[in-house]
């Protein structure tokens, strides 16, 4: 019975959250009404986390970093200044603070950040070593599969995750399914803290996503079996009647368990975020009509290679763009990619966010960050130093519903915190340290502070410093 | 109006590359990277003279007679880089088939393959590398249904009709787990296909060859018969420590080979057997995942490790997710010398990497990568520190010539630098 409880505090949690990302646009909000809020109440009782989050917090110590230039995540930047945190949470970032009683790191010449995030990865879902026995991205066999989860493919022993930490400075990431899929599956969100099991890795009271894809991929996936989508109207055909299903499901009094309709439900309900994968303006206009259409929202459309050319109308749909800063021209749809797109978008006060998408990116996510400012420098768009950290902080977080609780170093907030040995956004610095929940979990300094996952373990190369 | 004016000076710029002979013209006033693994200098000057370098280093007082003088101001002035190995100019979109030139997967031939014909000069990308200060690279196809890939060009990046400056400059070959696939599922089939398609190549050069019981086509024997003279340098891509030396053991059972390793992601194990064999290297460069098996040991620090072990090493540029990535990745590799247990380089010999040191192990050291008397006139000026992310080039002269930035990519910067369609569409904004 204590169990039960537990998971139904966590469930609230979860959808309160869910539903702060939601009313973070009040655009948003307007366009999509309260059309959607029956299925809740008519839902069928069941365990909504049937496998919840078994994460603690490792123990750390009272930390002061002090004299570090700090990024908060908000977009601010304070010189010479002192970050304190303590049992797992952030204190206060100011300067002149009290550092008695704690451990004290000299932070002079150095700079800290919040924990970088990334919203699109498949660590562990395409883990290394990326053999046939460890594609478990893409469930490739129908082009809706709305019933998969992603923490069922992941592998809590991909070497990714150790990477992601150590060079990039990662501590929390969303893990998607593939592409081929127009409805994917179930995302799940992970701290970047190694485990046993992919539930010690769960992101606690973090909401699910759900991933859907535009364009080429699923048509061409399918289309190649002659069958529905072979066309973008197919895709458009398909994802429409998905959508009347499940309200139609929803809709019923009597229903059967069904895990697809489950999902797909939870998004029209808020509680599940949509990240759509889609390159082409054109193509993202449409969706965010289907949404209204149906009565969902998109949180952020992914591989946003053309939000440059619909910057008004992802501000006023209050969608995040989250983008590499210069990958171009390997598919058709990446074929008008230009490196200015995250400035251009910062121009029309949309919201960029930089993602990887990839087990190599994700280590330096804060040089694709630093690309994409200054290429919008050179075509006079000046964006300051903390608003580009929060491209990969807080505006991560708050597209993947966890911006209450970390993506910035705000009082009560998660410590999650890198100590880089130099300006972030230089190709020169590279993290030092990095804390999740107060814990040191990365040193530089420290050869033995440095995780080793299971597979590299008696192999060549075993605690390297990669 | 002024997108209309940056169009016109586009039309004429390129208009000046495909026709002008290269100028003279003297940059003063650099900061001064010549390529050759030293550090930057304050108050530099290159000279160039018939598309040549005629003087690259500091100021000395001596006069020119030209009336191109350019003052860049304290700029970084740097040789234009070498991009080797990349597939640029053989594709548009990689995921476009018809589009896509890199491997020939239902050819009859293999070592014959030849990409100087196929080279588009105006790709995109060839565009975006030359934005990125890429004016030379080398370009090789990816192997299909055999270990061998073909053979290899070196271009220029001028997107002029002349910009193979080599052609069937090198032929490529793969060991290692996708030479394994391709020879017939085993190591142990690449490593006979490989003896044996070089003995076929024997006796075709030495007039034995009949054209029965060979494996290899007539054109294939034919297009080894440089390598096996060592007249066309062999690169072959290994990864797997025990790759790495099976190439060195090749070395010796065929020393007139002109080997080059490729990838070598694990070179670092065995660095000191490399450079003891005098096998330069285009190395893996930051790739440090166990993503195949025989990548296990790979590291960051692979190409300084090597570097360190006396190897010559250059960086191959198709480790780089994008051949435009080049700079960021070789700044990566400073960045690691600052890493305690890491090996990295110094940002003379990271600039190096991507400049000299790849000519230089295709045996054109001092012809390109760097500005010294003799060189191409290759000459790139940076608004910064050309390895910082924040950095691009604004000037880049290819044999003496200066050549345009512009591209699709720039054209639609500009049509998409505001949404105003209050008078027309976007369609006619150009």
């Amino acid at each position: 019975m204590a169990s039960v409880m537990r998971v139904i505090v966590g469930m609230g949690s979860a959808m309160a959250l869910a539903a702060c990302a939601t009313t973070g646009s009040s655009e948003a909000l307007a366009d999509n009404g309260d059309s959607t809020s029956t299925a809740v109440e008519t839902s069928p009782v069941f365990n909504k986390d049937p496998y919840p989050s078994t994460y603690r917090p490792y123990p750390g110590v009272p930390t002061a970093l002090v004299g570090a230039t700090v990024f908060d995540g908000t977009g601010r930047e304070f010189a010479d200044t002192t970050v304190l945190f303590r049992d797992g949470k952030v204190e206060a970032v100011g300067s002149g603070l009290d550092t008695s009683g704690y451990t004290v790191i000299d932070g002079s010449g150095k700079y800290v950040t919040p924990g970088i995030i990334d919203i699109h990865s498949h660590l562990g879902d395409y883990p290394s070593p990326s053999v046939p026995a460890h594609s478990d991205g893409n469930e490739a066999t129908s082009p809706t599969t709305p019933d998969v989860w992603a923490e069922h493919s992941v592998w809590p022993q991909d070497p990714g995750f150790s990477r992601a930490l150590a060079n990039g400075g990662v501590t929390s990431l969303q893990i998607l399914p593939g592409s081929a899929n127009l409805v994917g599956g179930r995302s799940v969100t992970l701290k970047n803290v190694y485990s046993r099991t992919v539930q010690g890795m769960k992101f606690p009271g973090a909401p699910y996503g759900m991933k859907m894809a535009c364009g080429e991929n699923p048509k061409r996936v399918y289309g190649g079996r002659n069958r529905q989508p072979s066309t973008r109207m197919g895709n458009f055909a398909v994802n429409r009647q998905t959508w009347l299903d499940v309200k139609a499901w929803a809709e019923k009094d009597e229903r059967k368990r069904d895990l697809g309709k489950e999902t797909m439900a939870g998004v029209l309900d808020g509680e599940i975020l949509i990240h759509n994968h889609c390159y082409r303006a054109d193509e993202m206009a449409l969706v965010m009509s289907m949404a209204k259409e149906m009565g969902y929202r998109v949180s952020a459309f992914h591989h946003a290679v053309e939000s440059y050319k619909i910057g008004d109308l992802l501000r006023e749909n209050g969608v995040c763009s989250a983008i590499w800063a210069d990958w171009y021209g390997f598919k058709m749809e990446s074929y008008d990619a230009i490196p200015e797109n995250g400035a251009l978008l910062y121009q029309a006060g949309a919201c960029v966010v930089i993602h990887s998408d990839s087990d190599q990116d994700i280590q330096r996510l804060n040089q694709e960050a630093a690309k994409a400012q200054a290429a919008g420098a050179r075509i006079g768009i000046e964006i300051p130093d903390g608003e580009v950290i929060r491209w990969i902080t807080l505006n991560a977080a708050t597209a993947m519903g966890i911006e209450e609780m970390t993506g910035s170093l705000e009082p009560g907030k998660m410590a999650d915190v890198v100590l880089w040995n130099g300006d972030p956004l230089s190709v020169y610095s590279r993290p030092e340290k990095v804390w999740v929940d107060g814990a040191l979990l990365f040193d530089a300094n420290d050869r033995k502070r440095r995780p080793v996952s299971d597979f590299e373990l008696g192999q060549p190369g075993e605690g390297d410093v990669k | 109006m002024t997108i209309r004016a940056s169009l016109l000076g586009a039309v004429a710029a390129l208009a000046f590359a495909a026709q002008a002979a290269a100028q003279d013209f003297i940059i003063v006033n650099a900061t001064l990277v010549t390529g050759d693994g030293s550090e930057p200098i304050e108050d530099g000057v290159v000279v160039v003279e018939r598309g040549r370098v005629a003087y690259a280093g500091p100021a000395t007082g001596q006069s020119y007679a030209t009336d191109q003088i350019i003052d860049v101001n304290e700029a970084w002035v740097t040789p234009g880089l070498v991009a080797a190995v990349t597939d640029l100019g053989l594709v548009d979109v990689s995921g476009v088939a018809s589009s896509n030139d890199i491997s020939a997967s239902d050819a009859r031939f293999n070592a014959a393959l030849d990409v100087a014909p196929a080279i588009n000069p105006i790709s995109q990308h060839i565009l975006v590398a030359r934005t990125n200060g890429i004016t030379r690279a080398f370009v090789a196809p990816d192997p299909s249904n055999s270990i061998f890939a073909g053979q290899g060009a070196i271009i220029d990046t001028s997107g002029d009709g002349d910009v193979v400056m080599k052609p069937r400059a090198f032929q490529m070959v793969t060991l290692g787990e996708g030479g394994a696939r391709r020879a017939g599922g085993s190591r142990t089939a690449s490593h006979v296909e490989l003896r044996n398609a070089l003995r076929e190549a024997r006796d075709f050069a030495a007039g034995r060859w009949s054209g029965e019981d060979n494996l290899l086509t007539r054109a294939d024997a034919e297009a080894l018969g440089p390598v096996i003279s060592g007249r066309q340098p062999l690169l072959v891509a290994a990864d797997r420590a025990s790759d790495i030396r099976a190439v060195i053991a090749l070395s010796k059972e065929f020393p007139r080979l002109d080997l080059v390793l490729v990838s070598a992601t694990e070179g670092w194990t065995v660095a000191s057997e490399i450079a003891a064999a005098s096998i330069p290297v285009i190395a893996e460069s930051l790739q440090d995942l166990p993503e195949r098996f025989e990548q296990l040991a790979s590291t960051q620090s692979n190409i300084g490790r090597m570097h360190a072990a006396g190897v010559e090493v250059a960086f191959n540029a198709s480790s780089a997710r994008f051949t435009h990535m080049y700079t960021q990745y070789a700044g990566n590799l400073v960045a690691l010398s600052h890493m305690p247990g890491a090996s990295g380089l110094t940002w003379g010999e990271a600039f190096a990497s991507i400049s000299s040191a790849p000519a230089e192990a295709m045996g054109m050291g001092g012809q390109m990568g760097v500005l010294k008397p003799g060189a191409v006139g290759d000459v790139v000026v940076w608004d910064g520190d050309p390895l910082e992310v924040s950095s691009a080039a604004i000037r880049v002269f290819i044999d003496g010539v200066e050549a345009p930035l512009e591209s699709h990519q720039t054209r639609l910067r500009e049509r998409y630098r505001d949404l105003d369609e209050s008078d027309l569409p976007k369609a006619y904004d150009w």
